[in-house]
């Protein structure tokens, strides 16, 4: 490992954070992920590029997201202020779409003309065809059968969007599968086709450009905690299944070293049982979907699905920047079951009057433990990365209800 | 030195004026008892180099027929040290053959580089091709081989530019895998004459023979391949033989199956 001189010095120039990330793809998309590289370097360079996206930030998304002072979720668990960062509330209902826009944007100055696209709970699906649809370009979204099954309000929204929808039966029929047909579509249409990944995973440069893209939710956190108590944060927290919206809000924070970096991970019915989603917690280094990360997988080297009711989390891997941030003790991960996320689900509803997405349901509820280390005059920013009107008929599934 | 039967084996190939005929199976498929047959039968009716798949979970390079073989094996409990055992067993009788093992990382990372080249180099594989690992990663695989001289096969596609194919010819040794068409395996076809001077340029910068592959299947294609290129490679279609014998309740079939298309590929190769 090269010497570790800040923590903004990565991904190295082989795509590297540490051991991890890098770009194992078959040779058919070298040619393709170089030339994304060179693209997006040059768009970082470029102000009409910047402009644009804030300006789309600004009026279509509805950025800055509020940070808001979850009051009674503090007095709840009796310890730090409790900040929730809103990003539940811009358009489409998640952070997935700050990465969508600058990644069709560079699709565009590219020139290419159909967007493809791999989704769990569906949010990043929504959020590709709404871009999309914004620009009048063709989407594919490529989501596992199950996922098709359990998420039916997003498989329409994205149908009436019009994008096209192709369920993937492989494997388990989750996320991973539909990242893998997504690839195989990628290799198969490499002219006109450019592959919008949702989260800071894949080969290099796709972690580092949804880092960065997403990187937009930390910047407006600490510009207003800033404003709003004067001084920085003693702990960010967030759920993670890839990792995008963790390392957005991590990302401004990771050199301000007296602010805990708190991750979630999801674990299902529990580690114990086998069947989880919690790769940093109970997976092994290993090669998938063009990086090297953490990941759940077998004595053979076979990858193991994941399981975890929240389909957004729902991925046997993590993107690499978050191995890396584990390997190094720069952030904590933790991990939530199916149940405790379900309670949190009702917690936040009930005391805060907002119904969050599964997915930061897991963050919210490893608060308590969190709080417990904290004293009464900290400050807490945890990511409320999705709203949870796409659950509701999950949840009242696992609830016994009928509605 | 394992390199040097792949060199030998072109230099035969070519004394007798022909292409090679490069064949693919799924190591396991549907168990390895069948596999040990096909490859035998795809040596006696005329296989030259032989490719021994080993089966990942997540296969994102192939196309639904070798998608279907990889879950076969996997099912019947396949794991990486099977293969390379299938592969000693073969090479117990055949001292000439080259094997090729091609695969995904994640297995190969898991089991360790060192520990693989050790066990592969034991087993009689001769170079492998690791769909996952392009030159910018492969070099500590490749460093593990050097003691033992296993070759690392690497591929070059139709998007391969002039500048990159320097880079994939560096450190390459065996042959070189041109991939036909820009797809996952089984699917679509080439003109030869489109691919030809992708070949030719293949062939001049890495000084290496140049087999061609992907949507090859029949005698007829795989003479027309045999015009431009050093060998061919036929895959997916063997593969899918196991799926027919296996469909139709023939399990024992399996071998006539494959060594019947290895005779008319080898055949039209010999006419070409």
């Amino acid at each position: 490992m090269n010497k570790l001189n800040t923590w903004d010095q990565w991904p190295d120039e082989n795509g590297r954070f540490g051991e991890f990330g890098g770009r194992y793809v078959a040779e058919t998309l070298m040619p393709l992920i170089l030339d994304l590289e060179e693209e997006y370097r040059a768009a970082k360079k470029d102000p009409s590029f910047k402009a644009q996206m804030e300006d789309l930030w600004a009026h279509y998304v509805g950025r800055p997201s509020p940070l808001y002072h979850a009051e009674r979720i503090s007095e709840h668990f009796g310890g730090p202020k409790i900040y929730f960062k809103r990003d539940e509330l811009n358009h489409t209902g998640a952070h997935k779409i700050n990465n969508c826009l600058g990644q069709v944007l560079l699709a565009m100055r590219m020139g290419k003309k159909r967007i493809i696209a791999e989704t769990g709970a569906g949010q990043h699906g929504v959020a590709t065809a709404t871009v999309c649809a914004r620009f009048g370009l063709q989407c594919v979204v490529f989501m596992g059968a199950t996922d098709v099954e359990r998420q039916k309000p997003n498989v329409f929204r994205m149908k009436l969007l019009g994008a096209e929808i192709v369920p993937v039966s492989s494997g388990t029929g989750t996320l991973k599968d539909a990242m893998n047909e997504a690839l195989r579509d990628w290799v198969t249409n490499i002219d006109n086709t450019f592959y919008c990944i949702g989260t800071a995973a894949g080969p290099h440069p796709y972690p580092e450009l949804v880092r960065d893209f997403q990187s937009v939710i930390g910047r407006e956190a600490k510009e207003q905690i800033l404003e709003r108590e004067g001084r920085l944060p003693d702990a960010v927290m967030a759920c993670i299944g890839g990792g995008s919206n963790a390392i957005g809000l991590f990302h401004p924070f990771i050199e301000d070293e007296g602010v805990r970096l708190i991750g979630v991970e999801a674990s299902g019915h529990g580690i114990e049982t086998g069947q989880h989603a919690a790769a940093l917690n109970g997976g092994k280094p290993g090669i998938l979907h063009g990086n090297k990360t953490y990941l759940l997988q077998t004595e053979d080297g076979q990858i193991i699905d994941a399981h975890s009711i929240s389909a957004g989390l729902d991925y046997p891997g993590i993107g690499p920047e978050h191995a890396f941030l584990r390997d190094t003790g720069r952030a904590e991960y933790l991990t939530c079951t199916d149940k405790e996320a379900l309670e949190a689900f009702k917690l936040c509803t009930r005391l805060e009057g907002i119904i969050p997405a599964l997915e930061p349901a897991h963050a919210i509820a490893r608060l308590g433990d969190v709080c417990e280390t904290m004293d009464k005059d900290q400050i807490l920013i945890m990511n409320l990365c999705g709203r949870g009107d796409k659950d509701i008929f999950s949840v009242a599934e696992h609830l016994g209800m009928d509605i | 030195m394992p390199t040097q039967r792949i060199t030998d084996r072109f230099d035969k190939v070519r004394a007798e004026g022909r292409a090679a005929l490069v064949t693919y199976m799924m190591a396991g498929d549907p168990d390895i008892e069948a596999s040990f047959d096909a490859l035998c039968a795809l040596r006696d009716n005329g296989a030259d180099i032989i490719e021994l798949g080993a089966p990942f979970t997540d296969p994102m390079a192939d196309g639904p027929a070798i998608q279907m073989a990889g879950q076969r094996s996997l099912k019947a409990g396949t794991t990486l040290a099977d293969v390379l055992a299938l592969a000693a067993r073969f090479r117990e009788d055949d001292r000439d053959t080259p094997l090729i093992l091609m695969g995904y990382a994640n297995p190969v990372f898991h089991m360790g580089y060192d520990a693989f080249a050790e066990a592969a180099a034991k087993s009689g594989i001769d170079g492998t091709i690791i769909v996952d690992l392009p030159p910018e990663e492969d070099h500590e695989l490749r460093q593990a081989y050097e003691k033992y001289g296993i070759s690392v096969i690497r591929l070059a596609t139709p998007t391969t530019s002039e500048k990159r194919i320097a880079k994939v010819a560096e450190g390459a040794s065996g042959f070189l895998y041109y991939v036909a068409v820009a797809g996952v395996t089984g699917a679509g076809s080439a003109d030869p004459e489109d691919i030809r001077d992708g070949v030719e340029r293949a062939r001049r910068v890495s000084g290496l023979p140049v087999c061609v592959g992907f949507g090859v299947r029949t005698g007829e294609q795989a003479a027309a391949m045999a015009r431009i290129a050093d060998g061919v490679v036929v895959g997916s279609a063997f593969v899918d033989h196991v799926r027919l014998a296996l469909e139709s309740g023939a399990s024992g079939s399996i071998a006539a199956r494959v060594g019947g298309l290895a005779k008319e590929l080898s055949t039209a190769l010999k006419s070409a």
